[in-house]
């Protein structure tokens, strides 16, 4: 178990530091920090100077390895607009992002998830086919076009919702709905037919035979088999927490993470850049971590083999 | 002795395709009845119907009665209080049969719960009693291992106890060796013959294999496309078959005794039920066919030597032709 994890946690760092090089490298190639921050009209030696002080006339492997003694030591360098640390400007940004992400996913748990047994139950029931119409239109509709439905409706027909800022509880409704409704199809969809699957399988009808109460048939012998791949998709959405709004953020004009990042991205603010891809591969791969663990304790079957 | 279960004009369809035809039967109290056929002519429907046990979009008609209750469309607590408790059921394929991510020991405690009301450590050890009683070696050691950790044959030991734990009055084993291999399935064959006598249990053994069903079973009823073809005991069957399908499922077995010979397979294949061939099912395939078999379907009716038949020009009677013994040897 402890070579499982030891083995798992390294390919986990070493996703971490793809994500951070090829961010970092595509970063500097895809456009100068300096002619972005200070406009077309500075003058040369204004901007060989910024360039000196931030240390981008150095070769790129140099500057990767500082960046990378740097990040090591803890230090995440600072942002090239205002000179604040990029770590204190991502992390006061984190909170407000997880007001919307939070409530999200937990209604695409508790309303997909049930929504997708339901519908596995009674299956080829209206409430079936409804059921599979909603979710495929759920996830095939983009968000940007989901939020300004919902905008339309509850903001300027209905008068009853803000259609954007930041402020109170219910500023945070309508991107927090938009957010939860694709993965509300997609964790309908997916829990469906994994249920169907599991409740045609023999166990299923010897559980029966034996006199189990439906319910417990249901709830405790498929289940469990149906949890893999409902899993596989839940720890994608958690992953997801961090940098799943961006596009709602924008629209809703939420000052999270997605928008300081499409900010950073379009200033060429190197660090806070990197800062906000290296969180969301982090919590990317620790979500998927987790779900790794999780398929052995569901599946005894996927359980570590002993080392050969 | 009285009829522990009673089956009467059963028909079943799926889809609106009848797959069962009007089947009669009974089962005694403690007697071994043997269901023969080849895939596909409704053994395994028959007793999942009774049981309630086949998905919403079948059709059922007729009546099953077990003592005073109708199980046919019974609800569903009534018929959990039945499987399990008074008519067992085990299955082909044990490996996929038991849940893959439950210990063995916690589905074999469940249904003593279910049925006998045993808990905690008085469940264990009585789950621990039965699978002892299967022949799984070194149960306390295994009682939390997974159904992966064992062999398809240990599986169905533990199917089979898991069966026994409501002490049902009757066990239906659907093709339970099918799956398995030689040496297994005699042991299990073995298995369940002691365990019938011990536990003073009925048996309904559905196979396709007729040397199990003549080493396990008292009485023998031959089903094809849906409907019951010959029933009796089952020396009368196995010495003189009188329905020529009965009979052209001995000539398809081989023997070990006696000069090599030829296996006569069955001409054909049992026939689509969306598409049932007029008169007798079994007339396209029938070397006895005449134009009244094509045309009409004879009832199951019962004969002077005590057998029922549901065939207008049947193999002669006792005496009259070899028994097929001496005709296959000969």
């Amino acid at each position: 178990m402890i070579r499982f994890i030891s083995l798992r946690l390294f390919r986990a760092a070493l996703t971490v530091l793809a994500v951070m090089t090829f961010a970092f490298v595509v970063l500097r190639m895809s456009g100068d920090p300096a002619q972005v921050l200070l406009g077309p009209d500075v003058p040369q030696n204004v901007i060989d100077d910024f360039r000196a002080d931030w240390g981008l006339d150095k070769p790129l492997w140099r500057q990767y390895l500082a960046y990378l003694g740097a990040i090591l030591t803890g230090d995440f360098g600072l942002s090239m607009r205002g000179g604040a640390p990029a770590l204190d400007l991502v992390l006061e940004r984190v909170p407000a992002t997880l007001i919307l992400t939070i409530p999200a996913l937990f209604l695409k748990l508790s309303i997909g998830i049930p929504a997708g047994i339901y519908a596995a139950l009674h299956r080829d029931s209206t409430i079936d086919r409804g059921v599979i119409v909603l979710a495929i239109l759920g996830f095939t509709v983009p968000s940007f076009v989901m939020g300004l439905v919902l905008v339309l409706i509850f903001s300027i027909q209905l008068g009853l919702l803000p259609s954007g800022g930041f402020g109170t509880w219910l500023h945070a409704i309508l991107p927090a709905l938009t957010i939860s409704v694709g993965g509300i199809g997609l964790l309908a969809r997916f829990s469906r037919s994994a249920m169907i699957e599991v409740m045609g399988q023999p166990f299923i009808r010897t559980a029966s035979a034996k006199g189990v109460k439906w319910r417990d048939v249901v709830w405790g012998h498929a289940l469990p088999n149906a949890a893999v791949p409902i899993v596989t998709i839940v720890g994608f959405m958690v992953g997801s927490l961090i940098a799943g709004a961006v596009v709602v953020e924008t629209i809703f004009s939420w000052p999270g993470i997605g928008r300081l990042l499409i900010v950073s991205v379009s200033n060429r603010d190197l660090a806070v850049v990197q800062c906000i891809l290296l969180l969301i591969a982090a919590v990317m791969v620790c979500s998927n971590l987790i779900v790794d663990l999780l398929y052995g304790w569901l599946d005894p079957r996927l359980r570590a083999q002993p080392a050969h | 002795m009285g009829n522990l279960v009673e089956i009467r004009n059963l028909s079943v369809s799926f889809d609106g395709v009848p797959v069962l035809h009007s089947v009669d039967l009974q089962v005694a109290q403690g007697e071994a009845l043997g269901l023969v056929g080849e895939s596909g002519c409704g053994k395994s429907v028959t007793w999942l119907a009774a049981l309630g046990l086949l998905p919403s979009k079948a059709t059922i008609t007729g009546s099953v009665t077990l003592g005073q209750t109708e199980l046919v469309n019974a609800p569903r607590p009534a018929l959990e209080n039945v499987r399990g408790g008074r008519i067992a059921m085990i299955f082909q394929d044990p490996s996929s049969a038991l849940n893959p991510v439950i210990q063995v020991g916690r589905q074999m405690t469940e249904a003593l719960k279910l049925h006998r009301g045993l808990r905690g450590n008085a469940a264990r050890t009585e789950a621990l009693r039965l699978m002892d009683l299967v022949g799984i070696p070194d149960a306390k050691g295994r009682f939390n291992l997974y159904p992966h950790e064992f062999s398809g044959g240990q599986c169905q030991r533990i199917m089979i106890a898991m069966a026994l734990a409501g002490e049902p009055d009757l066990l239906i084993a659907d093709e339970p060796t099918t799956a398995l291999d030689a040496t297994i399935q005699a042991q299990i064959l073995d298995l369940l013959a002691r365990l019938r006598e011990e536990m003073r249990m009925g048996l309904v053994f559905i196979s396709h294999d007729l040397g199990a069903v003549a080493q396990v079973c008292e009485r023998v009823s031959v089903m094809y496309a849906g409907r019951i073809v010959e029933q009796g005991p089952v020396a009368q069957l196995f010495d003189r078959p009188r329905h020529p399908y009965t009979r052209g499922l001995f000539d398809a077995i081989p023997r070990l005794d006696g000069p090599r010979t030829l296996l006569a397979p069955i001409p054909g294949t049992v026939p689509d039920p969306y598409n049932l061939p007029m008169g007798c099912a079994f007339s396209p395939r029938c070397s006895h066919a005449q134009d009244f078999c094509h045309k009409e379907r004879p009832e199951l009716l019962r004969q002077r030597d005590g057998r029922a038949l549901a065939c207008a020009y049947p193999l002669p009677e006792a005496g009259a032709h070899k028994t097929t013994m001496e005709k296959v040897t000969s």
